[in-house]
């Protein structure tokens, strides 16, 4: 078993024709991913990569019973998206889209509560399950089928965490990256809780990075209701106070959110922290 | 996005918050004729520059004659101001806002931002004015309220009085409080801003309520749509090199140590300094190429890293996903095509492309040493500027 998805799971892509719609619909088609259907509103009726397009997201899970959607629109597009897909009762929204305004993701949170459905993101890589089904713009063929879940703030460092856990042959259960965002879907515990039920997953890389608590709340969630091994790196150590450092919500204000803090939070709950990016593979082994 | 004091007050004034009278000034003579025209019998004098603490380092000065007014404007115009938020080199100073002084009763803080953990706007309010809020908070947490505001609902008539009891405030003054919360509620909406500070929130002597300071940030994912806003920016008050990448679509920020970085993706960016720090050695910079990237991208992230004099090697990280290695080691060769390279450049290229990469890179003739793995490269790159 993964989590989230797998090789059954149908997904449909919102901004399906667009540029980027239509390059990483193509890898995921190559890849595997019961990819069924796209949305782009004025082109229902049309084909695209040999797959039925929607006018609206409505209409695709009618007639294709999808329960995911994955999201490529233009920033100033994507909350509209995100609310689109919870209307039409889908289950998991994963959206890519970088440089959502943040008022804009207050009112999509606020307007999910209490619907069920789940959001991944935005401003993030996307969710593999490995040899089943990719969902997102990681480059495949670095995966690996195998028993480490992976959660990560950071796109790049997801990578370089299943790099590494491939290279020590442990491979992955289920890759999930959160997103670069402040206000975002999904958070660490949400992922953590899911890797603990998950009789596939061994250990868990978690890769955080400054700004924000969530990395704090983790620890106490892995404290308390974790007992697989967790191996944790933060990144952000040498970055300047009050620089939003890329992600819209790297960045330490008043003194709160620093790597340091996360460091010690983690490191109090009983976690191994790795000091070094590079160390992470080696550790997770060590761990097992 | 960040704006001046002077333009967040004006700001300010359309959305009915009280300010002194006031007025901008970029000359001694007109910082003069401004004080006439205002009249009374005392100006303040304030630096416009996009960072806090000024008040400690002379840039707010009380002038008590217009001969003070002339001779504060002339000390501080032109000259950088040095606060504990600008680093060493501080920035320019090019204006001034003049204004008029009023007999202060109170100094009160109140603040509104997104708080992230909660997911809402939240108004921060403390009867500790004038002072650091973050000492504040940490050390006398108590004297600090927090209301959380849900976006459908809008803010609230009792959330303003819950504020205005905490702070002491009686009478009209509930209602005028009120009215200034509503204000910087309805400004943080239509501006998309991403914080607003009133540090003091004056009560004068005869009970008004008045905003002595001002500092709007905006959030950058939105400002786009705000041309208004936009039209504010003031470049002189940013760092060149980091104002130069944001054309170029680059992330880039300037730190202080000798080792020039190009990495893609934020999260690697910050790993990557972390670990160039780790075995010793300081980065120069954080850059992040980002996803998207093509030769002439990679080309210019490449030429403002050298641009920096205080770098002494390069340390190249990708790994690519949707970036291909092949089209970073196009960039670099075509950046050492523009600008001569006197600094040694490791590359460190895995994922998508990179054997491409590699090749590519290799027997150039050039000063380019290929690592396929990470940590061995911080070290080669940490070794390399030490030597130089």
């Amino acid at each position: 078993m993964s989590i989230l998805i797998d090789k059954d799971t149908k997904v449909i892509c919102q901004g399906f024709t667009g540029k980027q719609g239509t390059f990483h619909s193509q890898q995921a088609l190559d890849y595997g991913t019961l990819l069924v259907g796209g949305v782009t509103p004025e082109r229902g009726g049309e084909t695209h990569l040999g797959l039925p397009v929607f006018n609206t997201v409505q209409d695709a899970v009618n007639d294709t019973g999808a329960t995911t959607s994955v999201i490529y629109v233009p920033p100033f597009y994507a909350a509209d998206a995100i609310l689109e897909a919870v209307d039409a009762g889908i289950k998991l929204i994963v959206c890519i889209t970088e440089g959502i305004p943040i008022l804009q993701m207050l009112r999509v949170k606020a307007a999910m509560a209490g619907t069920g459905a789940l959001l991944i993101g935005p401003n993030c890589p996307g969710v593999i399950t490995p040899g089943e089904c990719k969902i997102g713009i990681m480059p495949g063929k670095i995966h690996l089928p195998g028993s480490i879940g992976i959660v990560s703030r950071s796109g790049t460092l997801t990578y370089e965490s299943v790099y590494q856990t491939t290279a020590q042959g442990l491979g992955q259960s289920t890759c999930v990256g959160i997103g670069g965002d402040p206000i975002h879907g999904m958070n660490f515990v949400d992922v953590l809780s899911r890797f603990q039920a998950d009789e596939q997953t061994k250990g868990i890389v978690m890769v955080g990075e400054i700004g924000g608590g969530e990395e704090e709340d983790a620890a106490e969630y892995i404290k308390a209701h974790v007992t697989k091994p967790v191996v944790a790196y933060i990144a952000g150590q040498t970055a300047p106070p009050g620089k939003r450092m890329g992600h819209a919500g790297a960045i330490v204000t008043g003194g709160k959110g620093t790597a340091e803090g996360k460091v010690a939070a983690l490191k109090a709950a009983g976690i191994e922290v790795v000091s070094s990016p590079t160390d992470i593979g080696v550790a997770m082994k060590g761990c097992l | 996005m960040n704006i001046h004091e002077y333009q967040a007050k004006q700001l300010f004034l359309h959305y009915a918050i009280p300010v002194p009278d006031g007025k901008r000034a970029t000359t001694p003579e007109s910082a003069e004729q401004v004080a006439k025209e205002l009249g009374g019998d005392g100006w303040v004098v304030k630096a416009q520059v996009h960072a806090g603490g000024r008040g400690k380092v002379g840039g707010v000065k009380l002038a008590k004659t217009m001969a003070e007014v002339v001779e504060f404007s002339r000390d501080m115009l032109g000259k950088r101001l040095v606060t504990k938020q600008t680093g060493a080199e501080g920035l320019p100073i090019n204006s001034l806002l003049i204004e008029k002084t009023y007999p202060i009763k109170r100094e009160l803080y109140l603040s509104v931002l997104v708080d992230r953990g909660t997911e809402r706007i939240i108004f921060i309010a403390s009867a500790a004015g004038g002072m650091d809020i973050e000492t504040v908070a940490h050390e006398t947490p108590e004297q600090i309220i927090s209301v959380p505001v849900h976006p459908a609902a809008g803010l609230q008539g009792y959330q303003c009085r819950k504020v205005a009891y905490a702070l002491g405030l009686k009478g009209a003054q509930i209602k005028a409080l009120g009215k200034i919360m509503q204000g910087l509620y309805d400004l943080f909406l239509a501006k998309d801003a991403s914080q607003i500070e009133i540090n003091p929130l004056i009560e004068t002597d005869s009970g008004e309520l008045m905003a002595l300071d001002a500092k709007i940030n905006f959030d950058d994912n939105a400002v786009e749509a705000h041309p208004d806003i936009l039209a504010m920016k003031d470049a002189d008050q940013e760092d060149e090199k980091e104002n130069k990448a944001q054309q170029f679509g680059l992330n880039y920020i300037t730190l202080n140590g000798n080792i020039g970085c190009m990495v893609n993706g934020a999260g690697l960016a910050m790993a990557t300094m972390d670990l160039v720090k780790l075995k010793g050695g300081q980065p120069a910079n954080f850059l992040d190429v980002g996803g998207g990237t093509s030769v002439d991208k990679v080309c210019e992230a490449f030429k403002l890293i050298l641009s920096d004099n205080s770098v002494k090697a390069v340390l190249v990280n990708i790994f690519g996903g949707i970036v291909q290695c092949d089209i970073i080691a196009a960039g670099i060769l075509a950046a050492v095509e523009q600008v001569h390279v006197a600094v040694p450049v490791v590359v460190r290229l895995e994922g998508t492309n990179a054997e491409q990469g590699r090749a590519l890179l290799s027997n150039t003739g050039l000063n380019l040493y290929a690592a396929d793995d990470l940590a061995h490269a911080a070290e080669q790159v940490v070794a390399l500027a030490e030597a130089a």
